[in-house]
């Protein structure tokens, strides 16, 4: 049972475990920055620590910084949110062998995701698909792998991260030089010059799978659909994932069940697959051992509260829920509002929010930290705030959003609301079941 | 526990109930918070306006109470808040050191505005004199960061 609980993450999320915490009967402690001090989160939490200095790498991505505040504010529990130190195992060591449980999975789960080529082993041995392809320690390796896999292919940095080191090659006699390139690039952008081939899959769509475990079992709360993205950061997020076959929709939702009970999996994670729109086939991609930013979603059509979930499993209880308690209903889509400017190349738009009038009413709910006079400092990412909403189908959540979207209205910073206007009346987002390639054609 | 505030849960009931009325805005002002919540003009969606009262003194940044720019001197300035850095990554080599001839175009350091590297050119042709703001030093909107002194204009 958790009393005190320290809540190592700035922003929305902090606001939003806090209040699950306060529900629960919990002492919500922030762990803030000097940068985030006056921040709503801030207000509204039972205690606030200092952690360092504005800037996150003498704060909140400082391992020690943050358990020495924890320590000194007696934890007992460190939430870490999503980003930042959440899935790093020696930010989870540290939490334990200071004594203070960290919410998230053992630090065996966070290593076994460590790296892609690591995950894609995990998730092979627990019988999941990947996309074909394996690593490539020489060209030659590369060509013979190449040919296994048939072109187009992917070269993929093992170490890499927001499509850095990516790169597609289109026949053989491209793929020598390519892969030259390949490797001097995941060197200097990872320090880790190994890449890895995948067959290019031509219309792919992001799904990813909730599951929960608390070391024994496991269950999954259905899919999620992130395929709109922008340069790898998704932008809309909907439960269920639309038009799937129920095949496909099963296969998933097994694989991911499976994958989580061969880790011993505890607390909650997402497993990210692709699917290949045109055949159904669906890869394993990688595993979230972390709340993620779109849960709310899943929070909308399932009623569970995902980190009431995550707090009682990092207490030492048993999964209070089996699957035959997980009944999802309706449809549930979650658009970021960021303070970017989407009508010049998205460039960061930090500063003061004069007016934030977000929707309110039945079927919408609103995760933010700002209000209006709130401040949006320069030090960190660009999220403000999500507007999810809610309808018993998915027509009436793409009405509802529409709807929703004509109501905000946010001044003072330029935001990404504009852009979800436009996704939200685009005749391909309202049929449903879009791939990644959806921005490049708005 | 902190001081009992509206949940999201009490806001869906205050629209709730104001739906099914004929108000169509309610503006409530407690001592730590006011809310506005409101139906739009043409009767469509709703809204919630919320201010609360001990948030958001001024972030503190340093830099930004700079010394004046010397007589003869320019001042490179920050096109955005953020981090200053002096190199591209750590261990690199700076941009530019004192003495260094730049160009307008020359790139003199970058400023980090929510994990965005954004590079921060001279703007004017001479020899860089002064570092105003450190490495890794956070900055705000058109802080100065280097002075430079301009190279005559030649006719």
């Amino acid at each position: 049972m958790i009393r005190r609980l320290f809540i190592a993450n700035r922003g929305e999320i902090a606001l939003r475990v806090a209040r699950t915490a306060q529900r629960l009967g919990m002492t919500a402690i922030l762990g803030a920055s000097q940068g985030d001090m006056a921040s709503l989160p801030a207000m509204l939490a039972d205690e606030v620590a200092l952690v360092g200095p504005a800037p996150s790498a003498q704060s909140y991505l400082d391992v020690d910084a943050v358990i020495a505040a924890a320590i000194a504010a007696r934890a007992d529990a460190i939430h870490p949110g999503y980003g930042f130190l959440s899935e790093n195992a020696r930010f989870a060591k540290a939490a334990a062998d200071a004594g203070i449980s960290f919410v998230g999975p053992d630090i065996s789960s966070l290593q076994a995701m460590g790296d892609k080529l690591m995950a894609r082993a995990v998730g092979q041995a627990a019988g999941l698909p990947v996309v074909p392809g394996g690593e490539a320690a020489t060209p030659e390796e590369a060509l013979a792998r190449a040919r296994e896999t048939g072109f187009p292919v992917l070269l993929k940095a093992v170490a890499g991260g927001g499509g850095k080191g990516m790169k597609r090659v289109e026949r053989e006699e491209e793929l020598i030089p390519m892969i030259a390139m390949a490797m001097a690039e995941a060197q200097a952008s990872f320090g880790d010059p190994r890449v890895y081939v995948e067959r290019f899959i031509a219309s792919g769509r992001h799904v990813e799978v909730q599951v929960l475990g608390d070391g024994e079992t496991a269950i999954h709360l259905g899919t999620r659909d992130c395929s709109i993205q922008r340069r790898f950061q998704k932008l809309v997020e909907e439960a269920p994932a639309p038009m799937l076959s129920d095949a496909t929709r099963g296969g998933l939702e097994r694989a991911a069940v499976a994958l989580a009970r061969s880790l011993h999996y505890k607390g909650a994670g997402t497993v990210e697959f692709l699917v290949d729109s045109r055949t159904g086939d669906f890869y394993f991609l990688e595993m979230n051992a972390r709340i993620q930013v779109e849960h709310p979603v899943t929070e909308a059509i399932t009623g569970v509260d995902l980190v009431e979930q995550q707090l009682l499993v990092a207490g030492g209880a048993r999964l209070s829920l089996d699957q035959d308690a997980i009944r999802p209903r309706g449809h549930a889509i979650e658009v970021r509002i960021n303070a970017e400017d989407p009508e010049a190349d998205f460039r960061p738009s930090p500063g003061e929010v004069t007016r934030a009038a977000w929707p309110a009413g039945p079927g919408i709910r609103v995760d933010s930290h700002i209000a209006s006079g709130g401040m949006i400092p320069p030090y960190y990412d660009s999220l403000m705030g999500k507007l999810i909403v809610w309808g018993e189908d998915r027509p009436a959540a793409v009405t509802r959003l529409a709807r929703a979207l004509d109501t905000l209205t946010i001044e003072g910073v330029a935001t990404t609301a504009p852009i979800h206007r436009r996704i939200a009346a685009d005749p391909r987002f309202v049929a449903g079941g879009v791939d990644t390639r959806f921005l490049e054609g708005l | 526990m902190s001081a009992p505030f509206l949940s999201p849960e009490d806001v869906g009931d205050i629209v709730a109930i104001l739906d099914g009325s004929d108000y169509r805005e309610l503006d409530i002002a407690t001592t730590r918070f006011r809310l506005k919540v409101r139906r739009d003009e043409d009767g469509g969606g709703w809204s919630q306006e919320w201010q609360w009262a001990a948030q958001h003194a001024p972030v503190q940044t340093a830099g930004v109470a700079a010394p004046d720019t010397p007589e003869g001197l320019v001042a490179i300035r920050a096109p955005l808040p953020g981090t200053f850095y002096r190199a591209p990554a750590p261990g690199a080599a700076p941009f530019v050191e004192l003495g260094s001839q730049a160009q307008p175009d020359t790139v003199v350091g970058i400023v980090e505005t929510m994990k965005l590297m954004n590079p921060v050119h001279a703007g004017v042709s001479g020899e860089i004199v002064a570092f105003v703001a450190g490495n890794a030093e956070a900055i705000g909107h058109g802080a100065a960061l280097i002075h430079i002194r301009p190279a005559p204009v030649s006719a």
